[in-house]
């Protein structure tokens, strides 16, 4: 079987500063990590390979060329192959034209079973790109996953809302975006961090991923931010005693109701 | 910070990277309960198995990492030591098991025994202490008669670090009492052995993280296979695995010394009585600087005992004695000096120094008393100065 995990490299803070003029994040001098869902996705398709001998994984990601540092560790885990879509065609790219780069990227590696996505991204947060590469596949994609069993050519899925989970099987080729509680991501060992260091790592441009240049980058990306900025603090409002006197408090909070219009 | 240049190789820094964020990560969060409960740290050593940590010291052809400088390991101690002794000699106690074997074993031995603690999958301990044969390694009274193909084991061991949860026993027996020392024999002894059973579990004062129990051999039977050289070796390589095993201790006096710094100079820096921060005192920095300075000679010491181990010098003993000596002491200094630096909260157990400073005692009692090492020290003393006026 041949499993890909697409992993996003994102701030190791969540005190980010915005660039009100680019409306752009400043990355530079803030630590860089895999986005914590992503390990958790790499950590599903290592545990795959660990039950099912003669599993391969194979990690792409898509981003500059420091990203080279999360494929390294990626390596270092247990990783086969990895791959970084890595062009400045690509820059700019919001979450469907990084679908689309990521999707080009998988048609251009060998077969592929399964892909593992994190729920969401840290840094935006928009839990699109996995849902869009599924898109892009024509494949069917299932979200929130806590469990995942290979039968034969099917999965059978646990999938988890804040009231339940869901029971799901699907037919492979499939693409999952995995929740947190699916498990605990390991740490490299000492074999594979020596390993990692001296692993050459696969760069694919706009080109040999075959992307159309109209469809990455800025100029793919139908989304435009009008402004991105940190939301005012909520004061915490005023506060009328009903246990001391009730009355007086059911008065007191119709009559600023009605000064406000609402009722 | 400002680090002195030890001449780390690669393998070495990426050991005290992952080692030290493995600490923070996995076993800072549950040390207080494994040492409320006195939980043995087991998920923790399987863990550092899967990331080949438990086989630092063993030689590739057995499966183990390989490393080429005994300072890998040591390392590996030292920064488990920082964050948890209680864990950190779970972890190195495998080592003190495995070195009787990694010295003196034949090559079948070694790779029936050695490949399984590699991994991790089993874990060694190294048992020849008995009720009254502590300081006097030579007053063992277990006995080993072979009888056929087997060795028949009577007798009870004591405080044997990861006893009960560790698989593979190199266990210390007389075969031939009128020899003393040279009577002792070493035997290689599996979990459920006919005769092997264990005993009670040792209520401590500190690293309750460790399990520390009694071995009882009725009548145990041991494969002739399994001994360890021939007969009679079991001293020799009992004083060689002390040798090469102290400076673990030393590291895990490092270690623990240099965690409780850590521990002290960040709640010196928010504490604040009479207005300013306490760091703020000369007394106060005074202490700490006598805590920095004497475990940065400890580590200068102990790297450099490894590195003369790694030239393969013969004889270490002093050296090695010295270095355990010397950490450990200093360790108990500073963890004492902690606590008391942090007050009232020092003493109390939402503060990890308490734990530190309990913990710290065994490293000046256990592998050799530092009285031991003083001996150990002073006879080499006196036979190299002997030697030299000839």
């Amino acid at each position: 079987m041949h499993v890909v995990v697409c992993i996003k490299q994102v701030p190791g803070t969540t005190k980010v500063a915005i660039n009100p003029e680019t409306n752009t994040l400043i990355r530079d001098g803030v630590e860089a990590i895999i986005n914590p869902f992503d390990e958790n996705a790499l950590e599903a398709a290592l545990a795959l390979k660990d039950k099912t001998p003669g599993t391969k994984v194979t990690v792409v990601c898509m981003g500059p060329p420091q990203a080279e540092n999360a494929l390294r560790e990626a390596t270092a885990r247990g990783a086969d192959n990895v791959v970084l879509l890595c062009d400045r065609a690509f820059a700019g790219s919001d979450t469907w034209a990084t679908s689309y780069a990521l999707a080009q990227g998988i048609k251009a590696l060998e077969k592929v079973d399964i892909i593992y996505c994190g729920k969401q991204a840290i840094d935006g947060d928009t839990a699109q790109v996995g849902p869009g590469v599924a898109e892009f596949l024509g494949w069917p994609v299932i979200t929130y996953v806590r469990k995942l069993d290979v039968e034969g050519d099917t999965v059978k899925i646990e999938r988890v809302f804040e009231d339940g989970f869901e029971k799901i099987e699907a037919p492979l080729p499939v693409v999952v975006t995995v929740v947190k509680e699916m498990n605990v991501p390991r740490m490299a060992s000492l074999k594979g961090r020596m390993r990692a260091k001296k692993e050459q790592i696969k760069m694919l441009t706009a080109e040999s991923a075959k992307a159309d240049p109209n469809e990455v980058g800025l100029k793919g990306s139908p989304t435009r931010v009008v402004k991105i900025f940190t939301p005012p603090k909520k004061t915490s409002g005023q506060k009328w005693d009903g246990i001391g006197d009730p009355i007086h408090a059911a008065k007191t909070l119709v009559g600023k109701l009605k000064e406000q219009k609402l009722v | 910070m400002a680090e002195l240049n030890y001449g780390l190789t690669e393998s070495q820094i990426e050991i005290r990277d992952m080692v030290r964020e493995f600490a923070e990560t996995r076993v800072k969060p549950v040390r207080a309960e494994l040492d409320e409960k006195e939980e043995f740290p087991r998920a923790i050593l399987n863990e550092l198995g899967k990331m080949d940590l438990m086989g630092l010291y063993i030689p590739s052809e057995y499966g183990g990492f390989g490393a080429e400088s005994s300072l890998d390991f040591i390392i590996a101690i030292e920064e488990l030591s920082r964050v948890c002794i209680g864990v950190s000699v779970s972890y190195a106690a495998n080592a003190l098991g495995a070195d009787p074997i990694l010295i003196g074993a034949s090559d079948e031995q070694k790779k029936k025994y050695l490949p399984p603690l590699a991994s991790g999958e089993k874990l060694a301990a190294f048992a020849l202490t008995e009720p009254n044969a502590g300081s006097d390694a030579g007053g063992i009274q277990t006995t080993a008669v072979l009888k056929g193909d087997k060795y028949i084991l009577n007798g009870t061991k004591q405080w044997i670090t990861n006893g009960g949860e560790a698989d593979t026993y190199t266990v210390m027996a007389v075969t031939d009492r009128n020899k003393g020392p040279r009577g002792v024999s070493c035997f290689i002894v599996e979990k459920g052995m006919p005769g092997f059973k264990f005993g009670k579990k040792e209520n401590k004062l500190g690293i309750h993280a460790s399990a520390t129990r009694e071995l009882i051999f009725e009548d145990a039977e041991v494969p002739k296979a399994n001994i360890i050289g021939r007969e009679g070796m079991g001293f020799i390589l009992a004083m060689r695995t002390f040798d090469v095993s102290r400076p673990g201790i030393a590291a895990q006096g490092g270690g623990l010394a240099q965690g409780a710094l850590d521990e002290v100079v960040n709640y010196a820096r928010q504490r604040v009585q009479f207005g300013r921060p306490i760091i703020a005192n000369q007394g106060y920095q005074w202490t700490l600087a006598d805590m920095a300075t004497e475990i940065e000679a400890s580590r200068a010491l102990l790297y450099s005992v490894c590195r003369t181990v790694d030239s393969g010098a013969k004889d270490y003993s002093k050296f090695s004695a010295m270095i355990k000596l010397y950490a450990t002491d200093v360790a108990m200094k500073v963890t004492t000096n902690a606590v008391q630096l942090l007050g009232g909260y020092g003493y109390m157990k939402e503060y990890p120094v308490e734990k530190m400073m309990r913990d710290a005692k065994i490293l000046q009692i256990y592998e050799g008393t530092n009285q031991i090492q003083r001996d150990v020290i002073g006879a080499a003393l006196i036979k190299e100065y002997a030697s030299a006026k000839k």
